[in-house]
């Protein structure tokens, strides 16, 4: 298979291009898409290949982009939205979670909703305010969305094409400061990673540590930091958050006794808390010490003179892994 | 009224002053001093100086993203329609009106230098901070002004958005509740033709944006945005009808962004040159110039001078705004409620508890 060294961002509209040419339902509509090819560029290049019916700029208005792909997936579209930041999705949060997430359960599976919302979420490009949330909680806390956030290239292609194929509602992450900091060879043609499984970055024996997106970046950086205390953790990268990969994450904290979980969003009810709970219930039998929790904190994101207090950071990470290896 | 003989159903537009600074309506001219415009003049040039000193800031890295006012100025004439103790409610590209009316110039810079102290307001000065998620914000005029309404006060509100921002869904439900609740709140449009990249005829099927007002039974304008008396006479009208119990206005101002969208965006890759070429001549502050200078007002000299205070105001607010540091760990946390929570105090502890073992190790 033909592979290229690209970016995150390339590799979204190599996802999107790929799933085009394939399948001709595949539309994409949002604010700047089509001329401008998007606020981050990812759909460059994607409204002369084709064409204006398929490549949508619309109105700007986050619940029309939103409330409209619905009413084209119940019509047999497979629309995939773009939302510029995630501070910019809710509006849109009441069709999502009074409509795109409950309309296959209310017509009883007559009715469904293959849409894609993606966004570029997260802190760390110095960016203006509302441009560095981090709340996916809102989204997993809703029954019926899927959510995926995906942390290098490869899985970034991969995630998206089984994302767009999912029957349902997907919210696709993309953390902005992983847009085109690391680059990596990505299969040019059909690649597919599952939703609803995660992946091991990296193995090891004293501490699970269990992130995603831009913060599985601080932990491989944390890791490096612990070598030198011979401290070996095993990172998992979530990937899919909901449905989380939970056998994954049992099965790793099993083995190393301790779990450490880092997550860039605020603090109370972030997806660690779940996760912290879901340890409690079903592995509190191996657990050498108790769960820890790295995050943000439970305040609004700073501007960027301020942000440096805010997201984890590799030394944040390291001493919550070297207080539960040495408990 | 202006609204009846600029009704916007037959696509009318209020202009006053052509493009080369003459009068065409003299009967329409509002009633300014030559001091008063002068101070409008000024205004409208500090505006400008502030924006492209942030420009030349933001391209060495000394600033972060913002939208630049260049070639919207007028701005500052709606703003001068108020009464310093009314309100404002901006969007993101209002800094040439809200130094009118009373930002220090350094909190425009504070803000994009990334410090939460740009969004602080003295003491009486009533604006909002930015509002970025757009068209959110005038539902908050709408409210602001219900209130004064409500307790019997003489105080309108005036909010600022874009073409843009009229798809949005909550500019519908402000103009809804404006026009039902009968609030004192002035909708005042710039339409500067590009929402980054889309253009106004892609944003509504409309043939004006003015013409919105007359579903919403409110009186709508269009008028040329960059003529300062036009610009003018319209808010003035518009403001006393609030002050006197009439009513909402939606203006419509016609203008144009010299610049990109934001510094992060690239205009040339969605724009025509010649787009630019048609309004560059229509320079909201040049076509003033040239109206002073005509009515023997204004010269070489006094323009100098003028910019010279301009230079020297924009300058100190740099140098202040720069020598701020950067924020700290109270900053971030103490006005997230009138007090901290348990757990944000919680959470400082163990954040300053970080930030001592990270220097202790160098």
């Amino acid at each position: 298979m033909n592979m290229a060294k690209i970016t995150m961002v390339e590799a979204v509209t190599n996802a999107l291009d790929y799933e085009m040419s394939r399948d001709k339902s595949v539309v994409v509509l949002g604010e700047d898409v089509g001329v401008d090819g998007g606020v981050f560029r990812a759909t460059d290049g994607l409204i002369k290949k084709y064409g204006s019916d398929r490549v949508i700029d619309t109105p700007l208005a986050e619940s029309g982009i939103v409330g409209a792909s619905i009413g084209m997936a119940i019509n047999g579209l497979r629309p995939v939205a773009e939302i510029q930041f995630m501070g910019f999705t809710y509006p849109a949060v009441d069709q999502l979670i009074s409509h795109a997430s409950r309309m296959r359960n209310r017509s009883r599976g007559v009715f469904t909703c293959p849409i894609v919302v993606r966004a570029p979420y997260g802190i760390g490009v110095k960016a203006l305010e509302h441009h560095s949330e981090s709340t996916e909680a809102y989204f997993i806390h809703t029954p019926g969305l899927k959510v995926v956030v995906p942390s290098s290239p490869s899985d970034c292609k991969g995630l998206l094409i089984s994302a767009i194929r999912d029957p349902d509602p997907v919210i696709f992450l993309e953390p902005t400061r992983l847009y085109r900091s690391v680059k990596e060879e990505v299969p040019s043609g059909e690649h597919i990673v599952p939703l609803g499984k995660a992946k091991i970055v990296q193995e090891g024996m004293d501490c699970t540590i269990v992130s995603w997106g831009a913060m599985l970046h601080e932990c491989m950086k944390a890791a490096e930091l612990l070598q030198k205390d011979e401290i070996f953790p095993e990172i998992i990268d979530l990937r899919t958050l909901s449905p989380m990969d939970t056998e994954a994450i049992l099965s790793s904290v099993k083995k190393t006794g301790r779990c450490v979980v880092v997550q860039e969003a605020p603090r109370t009810l972030g997806l660690s808390s779940e996760i912290s709970a879901l340890i409690m219930e079903k592995a509190l039998e191996h657990l050498q010490a108790p769960v820890q929790r790295v995050t943000s904190f439970d305040i609004i994101p700073p501007l960027q003179r301020g942000e440096q207090h805010y997201p984890p950071d590799p030394y944040r990470i390291y001493r919550s892994v070297k207080k539960v290896v040495e408990m | 009224m202006l609204c009846d003989e600029f009704d916007p159903l037959k696509e009318k537009k209020l202009e006053i002053m052509d493009k080369d600074g003459n009068i065409l309506r003299k009967d329409l001219m509002p009633n300014l001093s030559n001091e008063q415009i002068k101070e409008l003049y000024y205004y409208m040039l500090l505006g400008r100086v502030a924006d492209t000193k942030a420009l030349a800031l933001q391209r060495q890295g000394r600033m972060y993203t913002f939208a630049p006012v260049l070639g919207q100025e007028a701005q500052v004439a709606a703003a001068y329609a108020l009464k310093k103790t009314d309100w404002i409610v901006p969007a993101f590209r209002e800094q040439a009106a809200c130094i009118y009316f009373g930002m220090p110039i350094k909190n425009f810079f504070m803000y994009y230098m990334g410090h939460e102290l740009g969004s602080m307001m003295p003491k009486n000065i009533k604006i909002l901070p930015v509002s970025i998620p757009v068209g959110s914000h005038p539902l908050h005029a709408v409210g602001i002004s219900w209130a004064s309404k409500i307790k019997k006060e003489k105080d309108v509100a005036m909010t600022f958005f874009g073409d843009g921002a009229t798809s949005e869904g909550d500019f519908h439900e402000a103009m809804n509740f404006a026009g039902v609740l009968k609030t004192p709140t002035i909708f005042y449009c710039q339409n500067n033709h590009w929402a980054i990249s889309i253009p106004r005829e892609k944003q509504t099927a409309s043939k004006t944006i003015a013409q919105k007002a007359v579903a919403y039974g409110m009186p709508g304008i269009q008028i040329d945005g960059n003529d300062v008396f036009a610009v003018y006479a319209a808010s003035k009208e518009a403001v006393d009808r609030a002050r006197n119990g009439d009513g909402p206005t939606l203006i419509e101002a016609v203008t144009y962004r010299f610049g990109p969208h934001t510094t992060a965006d690239d205009p040339t890759k969605y724009r025509k040159d010649r787009e630019l070429e048609y309004w560059k001549p229509r320079d909201p502050i040049e076509r003033l110039k040239k109206y002073m200078a005509a009515n023997k007002m204004w010269d070489e000299k006094q323009e100098k001078k003028a910019l010279e205070k301009a230079y020297q105001e924009v300058e100190k607010a740099v140098a202040e705004a720069e020598k701020t540091p950067n924020q700290s760990v109270d900053e971030v946390f103490d006005y997230t409620y009138a007090a901290l929570t348990p757990q944000l105090i919680e959470q400082k502890a163990y954040l300053n508890k970080v930030h001592d073992e990270k220097r202790s190790r160098g």
